[in-house]
């Protein structure tokens, strides 16, 4: 069972939620309802879950409905039909006191502004949820202290958050989220406000805890570097829409709409994406075939050079003409994995980017190991510039080669009409 | 052709009816209440009155060493006292202090509670600025006249007069101080589980007390002018002597009267307001 699901959510806001309903549910989007009604349709049938212990970024431009999604989950925002469910309870439903004691103990927020009690000092400031929760005051302290601590705020428990830079004060929102000890941090454009070296370096540290403590994150950006980054799933959301759900490797490969496409058209792929999104199965493998058996099979499947693996863990490439030659020195009962080559391989895991000047060096299609050391696939150079060369890239150099020709035919007609 | 149809009539004699329907049926309940009320000040006005004057000179200085941090203020307020002393109107002073003290504290009672309703409330923030308004506008004499019939001359409709006079700036700021309160630090609040109460006094309250204290200040300030009118029904005091001034054609007594109100309002201003300011500090530093 996922931990958190949105259920056929829809909410508007105005004076008469209830009556613009029938019309959302007529098919009426946004611009009509606001034009037609004057409500706001917040959220227009959004069905999605979260599962324990990923970080799910819900990405969208300013007024796509992220913000409000993301307070249903801990009902800041009532939606206006559907249901939202966390461990498969109906949230809706609870009493007043049952909410109060679900955001006390499940759900804690990181705002993008901070949200900080600017006349508490930064420790009273982190022990706010537990405060709040009423435990006994040295015990939530005790808490918050080592949390500072985690989040690299020791030393400034006692300034109060206005004495304190952006960055750090979101260290404190950070902190205060994390120490009131829920399994559910929401995050709403925690990181927009902060400067970009700051900004990738809480990122970093946001993954590291989170790996570390297993909560469940919901992120919210504008910013799909970011959500590429920190994502284990990605939701896009336009005009309150849900316009995709997938891993960042499905959202830049297929991108479902031109939307999407227009939001990843300018990232850097080659940072974004892993080797593993590349990888095509090697299209022979060899491990404990003897060197005449290797020859055979490169023969039946046409193929020049082969990966071998020796007792599950990659042990280089063997070439035909290498084979041939063995096969006379050796003989060609010799097992292949003893005259296998040494090859660069590259982990599953690692960024395009990262990978390219060993697939440069390359002289066969790059081989892709697992954490194990196994042989997973290859990766082929003309792949790499295919998923690096967006469509649009492809499409300016196909109609500036079209443009050199006219313009070469035209310098033709001025020559001979001279 | 008269186009007015007469309502002046009725209005009149139906308020006179009101009044005397209350005096008759109610006058034992109301004065009840108006003796709670004057055992309240007269306990204030022995205390203060008790007190020898150095002794009282002394603590004022503190208090206005504790709210504003500063030597010279606390100098200049002792000064101000010692002042008011040798003018000889110490007592009259003392007896105008406790139905400001009084009147403010009936005032942050009721005002309080009054500006966060307001707050949080739009519906009854608009029935209630225009009752300010009126409360603010209507001469005090037109409810002087019902007041002293139903509490009987003296000092407790004098604090009535005041409190109704003094008490709209208090609501005001109070409702404007919360509702200017960051809105993501409530949500905050209200994302890690605070109820309203806590929400109320751990975020709104606290974050709001500059703007409050404005409003204290401001309704303290109006209580004072309130003190000439508050003797014209007997409450003894400073205005006494701006009143016996007055009528006996004395410019003098009443410089002096004025005098005296003058200081009390420099020092009483300057003590709340440097308090407020060091409400501030949080927010200068985020500045």
């Amino acid at each position: 069972m996922p931990l958190i699901e949105l259920d056929h959510v829809v909410t508007i806001f105005g004076n008469d939620p209830e009556g613009a309903l029938a019309r959302v549910r007529a098919g009426a989007d946004k611009k009509t309802l606001l034009a037609e009604t004057n409500h706001v349709l917040g959220l227009d049938d959004i069905t999605l879950s979260i599962e324990a212990g990923e970080i799910f970024v819900v990405m969208g431009l300013s007024g796509s409905g992220k913000s409000t999604l993301v307070r249903h989950i801990n009902r800041l925002i009532d939606s206006t039909a559907g249901a939202v469910r966390i461990d498969g309870t109906d949230i809706m439903a609870l009493s007043k006191k049952e909410l109060i004691a679900l955001r006390r103990r499940r759900i804690a927020m990181v705002f993008q502004r901070f949200g900080l009690l600017p006349h508490r000092r930064v420790l009273e400031n982190a022990a706010y949820g537990l405060e709040i929760r009423g435990l006994p005051k040295a015990e939530r302290e005790a808490r918050s202290r080592d949390w500072l601590e985690r989040v690299g705020l020791k030393g400034y428990e006692d300034r109060y958050p206005g004495e304190l830079s952006g960055g750090m004060q979101q260290r404190v929102g950070l902190a205060r989220a994390l120490a009131a000890d829920t399994d559910i941090i929401l995050m709403d454009e925690a990181f927009s406000a902060l400067d970009p070296l700051i900004r990738s370096e809480l990122q970093d540290e946001l993954v590291a805890l989170q790996r570390a403590t297993g909560k469940t994150i919901v992120f919210i950006t504008h910013d799909l570097d970011e959500a590429l980054r920190l994502a284990d799933r990605i939701a896009i959301l336009k005009d309150g829409r849900l316009v995709q759900v997938g891993t960042p490797t499905d959202i830049l490969l297929s991108p479902a709409d031109p939307y999407v496409e227009a939001f990843v058209r300018d990232v850097n792929r080659a940072r974004a994406l892993t080797v593993d999104s590349l990888m095509q199965p090697p299209a022979l493998r060899l491990s404990e075939e003897s060197i005449g058996e290797a020859l055979a099979a490169m023969r039946r499947t046409k193929s020049d050079v082969a990966y071998v693996v020796d007792d599950g863990r990659f042990a280089g490439v063997v070439t035909k003409e290498g084979l041939e030659r063995a096969a006379v020195t050796q003989g060609a009962g010799e097992a292949v994995a003893a005259v296998a080559e040494a090859h660069p391989a590259v982990t599953a895991d690692t960024a395009i980017e990262s990978a390219i000047p060993t697939l440069l060096e390359s002289p066969h299609p790059l081989p892709v190991v697992t954490e194990d050391g196994d042989l997973a696939g290859i990766v082929r150079p003309e792949s790499v510039s295919e998923v690096l060369v967006s469509e649009r890239t492809q499409a300016d150099l196909v109609e500036s080669a079209g443009a050199g020709e006219a313009a070469a035919s035209r310098r033709a007609d001025i020559d001979s009409a001279a | 052709m008269n186009i007015f149809p007469d309502i002046r009539g009725p209005i009149a004699s139906a308020t006179n009816d009101l009044v005397d329907f209350l005096v008759v049926d109610y006058g034992d309940a109301f004065e009840a209440f108006s003796n709670v009320l004057l055992q309240g000040l007269l306990f204030i006005e022995r205390g203060l009155r008790a007190v020898p004057p150095w002794a009282m000179i002394l603590i004022i200085a503190a208090v206005a060493l504790a709210a504003s941090r500063k030597p010279l203020m606390a100098v200049g307020a002792a000064a101000g006292l010692w002042f008011i002393g040798a003018l000889g109107m110490w007592d009259q002073a003392m007896q105008t202090l406790a139905i400001i003290l009084v009147s403010v504290c009936f005032c942050i009672l009721v005002g309080l509670p009054l500006g966060v309703l307001a707050a949080s409330s739009r519906m009854f923030r608009r029935g209630l600025i225009p009752v300010l308004d009126l409360m603010q506008t209507i001469p005090s004499f037109v409810y002087l006249i019902p007041a002293a019939m139903l509490f009987g001359l003296g000092k407790v409709p004098a604090i009535l007069a005041t409190v109704i006079y003094a008490l709209p700036p208090l609501i005001r700021l109070t409702d404007l101080g919360i509702r200017e309160v960051d809105g993501e630090v409530v949500e905050a609040s209200r994302a890690f589980g605070a109820t309203r109460a806590q929400i109320l006094t751990g975020v709104q309250i606290p974050l709001s007390m500059p703007t409050i204290m404005q409003g204290i200040n401001q309704t303290t300030m109006l209580a004072l002018s309130m003190v000439v009118i508050a003797s014209m029904i007997g409450a003894r005091g400073v205005g006494e002597t701006v009143l016996l001034g007055l009528q006996r054609n004395d410019s003098g007594t009443g410089l002096v009267g004025g005098i005296t109100i003058v200081i009390l309002a420099v020092v009483i201003d300057r003590i709340t307001q440097a308090y407020g300011r060091r409400l501030q500090r949080h927010r200068s530093a985020e500045a």
